[in-house]
């Protein structure tokens, strides 16, 4: 199997994200005879003198209406190097639930700014919902080149207001990566463009092969999913738990830690499809044993080895909120970790990060970014998001609608 | 019944390995599914006998193996099948020790729910919707795990893992849950259901490289045999009682294959010699057509398949 990248894009609306999605397709010759000519078809009729590569990725009825991104498509190329998941986001504010569906997903963020109007409010809205989510890679694709005759200077100019929003959220572990583009006419995509013979860096698509994901956890888990219990003939006496290895490589005969009991245990065996096996890779889908029968539930996290981990029942943390209907104090949430659920009360506890244009209060309302208290009813734990991606994070249910109504990262 | 293994090593039981390299698309499916069984009450696996629902079946036993599959299979029956791929379901239901449900949209057509379409292009593809959600009703489901991939289809390129569906099987694709990281949300009020897609992530190419590496078996029907058929609007029709042909259309006996297997009304074949499944990957890998490229119920209109999903359609 290839090498998987996954990536974001990114930006205000109309600045060409679809667009650049559907070149880097027809570059890569990965878009095939038949779609191609549906977008061949729909380009002509709509009068366009152009293809219109959006078409390739606004799949739903009323983007191509409208001419916009409303929700992620997610779109699967390859070439000779690596394969390629780009989320294709929408630009516009009311969607930002989507663009953080497919932010949350990717492992590199292209954010696109339109070279004739430079940083807007949405591209600072995304570039702070990367930095949330400490997406290590950003390429910043200044595009519509063309429609400013290729100034290096307009370039460097938003270049500079760029590395400014850097300054402001600053994260070591972050490469950004800066390139002047015509995602309509094709400059600087996948080849050097003749007309900005003053860049001299890499094309996005060489960027793109040549980005290397590095994620860092400190801790190694197992959040189980299911408890496996045959009770056939054969396996009268088995009892497995379901869980994907995170964090780090599992073996037989390491030490875990239940953290809603604090109960202790070792692995003692991993199984997939009826093979045992002494280690499991990290990223495998296992069920293991235990060597002494201690109460384990789905939902439950097994910490393995001696990783350190904290156990709180409050946290502070940064939460993005997604529903119409603004956070309440007053009201009880569920907040889900892993496959773990626990009840919980949210507190505005500090400035908020970034508001939604019309919201003039204080609550946390959608598209809004704060930092929150949480109160949860049991333990959970406290590990920030920093120290390890995988523990660190959260949804917020509404109990009332069921809807996914925010996103948390622990401080 | 104790379930069988799937694997090639039909006769010894937990062989010890050295190292498990995880395949990360098999990993996320695996993933998908037993969250499904986590989260849901009464869930039920949509089975189609094509290739990527037999790729959920396999799955679907890896993640809970040695314990059996713990939901059952819903067949929605059009009654315009390739015979093929209706032996092959049973004797995999057979084989697994599975439990199967099947609803026949024939049924529906007797007891004038559905309405027989006619003409050229007569197909009851359409017609599986309302015996679906009579099915899901019926029986109570509450999540339907289906082998649809995002890569097939620009509307299924927008749809969530754990895509919600209201009381009358509607997709509000305009109002989707968000959906970040791994982390599923099934929670849904009474009379609601979620499908879930854990081969969302997975191309056309990863399926088959997959079928090949798991030595997963497929109707014989996606490998190049001799056929009757004939050719309408560059596709190639199979001739059958249930495919509508012109007197004046001219069939001819050619070598194909089947890409994708829906009902026989609606799947059109691609010529080919492949005959076996390193010739079928390397044919696909050259191909300059989409997979879907032969799904005449596609074809209806730009927006057909997101039309059927509003419906309630898979």
């Amino acid at each position: 199997m290839k090498n998987v990248l996954k990536i974001a894009t990114a930006g205000s609306v109309d600045d060409g994200k679809s667009t650049l999605i559907g070149r880097l397709l027809y570059e890569t010759k990965s878009l095939e005879e038949d779609k191609l000519k549906a977008i061949e078809t729909s380009s002509r009729n709509k009068g366009y003198d152009y293809l219109d590569f959006s078409l390739a990725t606004d799949g739903l009825i009323a983007e191509r209406e409208q001419g916009i991104t409303i929700d992620v498509a997610h779109i699967y190329f390859s070439t000779n190097l690596r394969s390629y998941i780009i989320a294709d986001t929408p630009g516009h504010e009311e969607y930002t639930r989507n663009m953080i569906t497919g932010a949350s997903n990717s492992d590199v963020a292209i954010i696109l700014v339109d070279a004739r109007k430079g940083k807007l409010p949405q591209t600072e809205r995304h570039f702070l919902i990367n930095h949330l989510l400490l997406t290590n890679h950003i390429v910043v694709a200044v595009n519509k080149m063309d429609l400013v005759d290729y100034s290096e200077e307009v370039f460097l100019e938003i270049k500079k207001t760029i590395e400014e929003l850097a300054i402001e959220y600053p994260d070591a572990n972050r490469t950004i990566h800066f390139v002047p583009i015509s995602a309509l006419k094709g400059d600087n995509i996948i080849e050097p463009s003749l007309n900005t013979s003053w860049y001299n860096e890499k094309p996005v698509l060489n960027i793109l092969e040549s980005i290397e994901v590095n994620n860092s956890f400190n801790t190694v888990s197992l959040n189980i999913q299911n408890v496996i219990r045959p009770k056939t003939e054969q396996y009268h006496d088995f009892r497995g738990y379901a869980a994907t290895v995170r964090g780090g490589d599992l073996a037989v005969g390491d030490s875990i830690e239940v953290v809603a009991s604090g109960q202790k245990s070792k692995i003692k065996s991993i199984y997939l499809a009826g093979d045992s096996f002494k280690k499991a890779k990290e990223g495998s889908a296992v069920i293991v044993e235990l060597e002494n029968d201690i109460n384990v539930t789905r939902g439950d996290f097994l910490i393995v080895g001696n990783d350190k981990y904290v156990k709180q029942k409050s946290i502070e943390a940064q939460l993005c909120w997604m529903d119409h209907t603004a956070l309440s104090e007053r009201s009880t949430y569920l907040l889900q970790q892993g496959t773990s659920r626990v009840r919980c009360k949210l507190k505005v506890s500090g400035e908020k990060l970034m508001k939604h244009h019309l919201n003039e209060t204080d609550a946390l309302a959608i598209n809004d970014i704060g930092t929150v208290s949480i109160k949860t009813s049991k333990e959970i734990i406290g590990t920030s998001y920093a120290t390890d991606k995988n523990l660190g994070r959260f949804i917020i249910i509404d109990e009332k609608t069921n809807n996914t109504a925010g996103v948390g990262f622990i401080l | 019944m104790t379930p069988q293994k799937l694997s090639k090593i039909e006769n010894v039981e937990f062989t010890i390995n050295n190292i498990l390299e995880p395949n990360l698309l098999e990993s996320e499916a695996i993933y998908i599914i037993r969250e499904v069984v986590g989260q849901f009450e009464k869930p039920v696996l949509l089975f189609s006998g094509g290739k990527d629902s037999i790729t959920l079946v396999h799955l679907a036993h890896k993640a809970f193996y040695p314990a059996p599959i713990p939901f059952p299979l819903l067949h929605i029956d059009t009654g315009h099948n390739f015979p093929e791929t209706i032996a092959f379901r049973d004797e995999l239901v057979e084989k697994l020790g599975l439990k199967l449900i099947v609803a026949h949209v024939q049924d529906d057509i007797d007891a004038g729910i559905s309405k027989e379409e006619s003409g050229r292009y007569a197909s009851r593809n359409l017609l599986q919707t309302a015996t679906l959600l009579n099915a899901i009703e019926k029986h109570g489901f509450d999540a339907c795990i289906g082998g649809a991939r995002r890569d097939e289809e620009k509307a299924r390129a927008k749809e969530r893992v754990f895509s919600v569906r209201n009381e009358f099987g509607e997709w509000d694709e305009k109002n989707q849950r968000p959906e970040v990281f791994e982390l599923l949300n099934g929670t849904i009020d009474h009379g609601q259901n979620v499908r879930a897609f854990p081969l969302s992530n997975w191309t056309e190419l990863d399926v088959w490289n997959y079928i090949r590496s798991e030595h997963i078996e497929i109707p014989s029907i996606y490998f190049a045999h001799q056929r009757e058929v004939f050719i309408r609007d560059s596709m190639i029709w199979s001739v059958s009682p249930h495919v509508y042909k012109d007197e004046d259309e001219v069939t001819q006996k050619s070598w194909v294959r089947f890409r994708t297997v829906g009902d026989m009304s609606c799947t059109a074949a691609v010529f080919s010699h492949a005959t076996e499944i390193d010739a079928v990957i390397e044919e696909i890998t050259d191909s300059k057509i989409s997979e879907r490229g032969a799904r005449i119920d596609d074809k209806r209109s730009e927006g057909a398949m997101e039309k059927r999903k509003q419906q309630g359609y898979f």
